[in-house]
């Protein structure tokens, strides 16, 4: 297979394992492409993308136009604080308008899921989704598996936990379904208040004890509490959350055998992990970050040679 | 579909061993130059000619890289298909040196001529020669000639020259296709 499935990014629910096959092998080579001393191809130079940011960012906003600038595409930003949306106009007027200057992508973060799948529908142009409220965060969770499957050889067969706030996060979700699609066993870790009702219904199973979680898996992916989509508190105080959920390195090195740490960002540090977890060696945090310049560079070449 | 043979193993042979010698003549000892590859269908030529120049010539040393050129075409979007890359390995500089690029079939020139601008992000070489073992005449979309060439073919523009390898099609043989 050589070509993706889809025109779209819209969530990892829509795409096939081969696709997800294709995008590592693409990213392969544009791994090495950034690790040359000159890190750009011309690709892309007749491809516009427009980065619109409902929301804030700032890794995968960065990672996005770094990945853009890569392949040789024009790239134009936009952040909703800036502009006319606190007018009153509407997401499909504000896109209809960027693309009426000759756009042929829009990368989008917004809080409201399923943003990215309802413009998808009305206007004319490839979509990446950047995140969308709780739902996915496609991109994310490729240069996840990407970096398990770099760090441990395979993501198929590998136990993954993710640990946190399950019931908020976009990351986990999309995590699941990429992990799933692979073939890796996946747990899901964290207090029961912020965990969703029917989560075993993804095949993923549930563990309250993360001593228990943390030795049953190969890599622990550590998400942040969500402060900003609490709208009621969910568990006593952020000390307790810690001392049930936390990973320090007593707990680390307490384990049966040596684990991956990683961590979408940002970081809370002394929250989920201390420092000196994010900092050590089982860490592949900034090799996640990194790889994620690689993965978007390979999702939009592949996108973008399917825009006629 | 008819093809015929255009080059038969035995005659590929012979002029491996020449296009060694020729390079072998301008490079001598090697030591400024390296060999590109061309992916994905150079690399079987450029390996051949290193291992003759190697092991008959008794030349020590050779830099050999493999050059992807896929982000570097003229026709991404054009065709209907994705297009796919393959694995760059140059793990040398090329700032200063001779370089070669090895292909096998020289066409349209324009491989070559996305070549020219990917080998730009390893470095300034000093100058660039091109080697192909065919060169298939009037062919040419750009001002682009090879310095070594094996054999010059005159085909028209629906047949293909397919170069066969054993290393990877089994056999070591060089076809002119024709596909009415």
């Amino acid at each position: 297979m050589s070509e993706l499935s889809v025109n779209h990014l819209l969530g990892i629910k829509y795409l096939k394992e081969q696709d997800i096959q294709l995008i590592f092998e693409t990213a392969d080579h544009f791994k090495e492409v950034i690790n040359r001393s000159i890190k750009k191809v011309p690709s892309l130079r007749d491809i516009t993308i427009a980065n619109i940011f409902f929301e804030n960012s700032t890794r995968t906003k960065l990672s996005f136009e770094l990945a853009e600038k890569r392949l040789s595409a024009d790239v134009i930003n936009f952040s909703a604080s800036q502009s006319s949306v606190k007018k009153g106009e509407t997401l499909i007027d504000t896109v209809n308008n960027i693309l009426a200057m000759k756009v042929d992508m829009v990368v989008m973060r917004h809080p409201n899921p399923g943003a990215g799948i309802f413009l998808s529908k009305h206007v004319k142009a490839s979509i990446v989704n950047a995140g969308d409220g709780a739902h996915e965060h496609p991109t994310q969770a490729l240069l996840d598996s990407y970096s398990i499957r770099e760090k441990l050889g395979d993501v198929s067969g590998k136990n993954v936990v993710i640990v946190g706030d399950i019931l908020h996060s976009r990351v986990a979700l999309s995590n699941i379904f990429a992990l799933k699609l692979q073939g890796a066993n996946v747990k899901v870790c964290g207090p029961k208040t912020l965990m969703p009702k029917y989560i075993e219904a993804l095949g993923v199973t549930v563990e309250s004890d993360l001593r228990k979680a943390l030795n049953w898996c190969d890599v622990a992916n550590m998400l942040r509490i969500q402060n900003e989509r609490l709208d009621i508190s969910y568990f006593p105080s952020t000390r307790e959350y810690t001392q049930q959920f936390g990973v320090n390195k007593k707990l680390l090195d307490s384990l049966d055998k040596e684990i991956v740490i990683m961590h979408p960002g940002p970081i809370n540090r002394g929250v989920e992990i201390t420092s000196d977890v994010a900092d050590s060696k089982q860490s592949i945090i900034l090799n996640q970050v990194e790889n994620g310049v690689a993965i978007r560079m390979a999702v939009i070449y592949l996108l973008a040679s399917k825009i006629k | 579909m008819s093809q015929k043979v255009l080059l038969s193993s035995k005659e590929i042979n012979i002029i491996l061993h020449r296009l060694a010698c020729q390079l072998l003549e301008n490079h001598l000892d090697f030591k400024n130059t390296a060999l590109i590859g061309i992916q994905p269908r150079g690399i079987y030529l450029a390996q051949r000619l290193n291992d003759i120049l190697k092991k008959e010539y008794g030349v020590k040393h050779i830099d050999l890289g493999f050059l992807d050129i896929t982000f570097y075409r003229d026709d991404f979007r054009r065709g209907d298909k994705t297009l796919e890359a393959n694995k760059t390995n140059i793990n040398f500089l090329i700032e200063d040196k001779n370089v070669v690029f090895i292909d096998d079939v020289l066409y349209t020139g324009r491989s070559i001529r996305a070549a020219l601008t990917a080998i730009q992000s390893f470095g300034r070489p000093l100058e660039i020669e091109l080697l192909t073992l065919i060169d298939r005449r009037f062919s040419r979309h750009l001002p682009i000639q090879p310095n070594y060439r094996g054999r010059q073919v005159d085909a028209i523009n629906n047949e293909k020259v397919k170069v066969m390898w054993v290393e990877n099609d089994g056999e070591d043989t060089v076809y002119l296709v024709n596909n009415e």
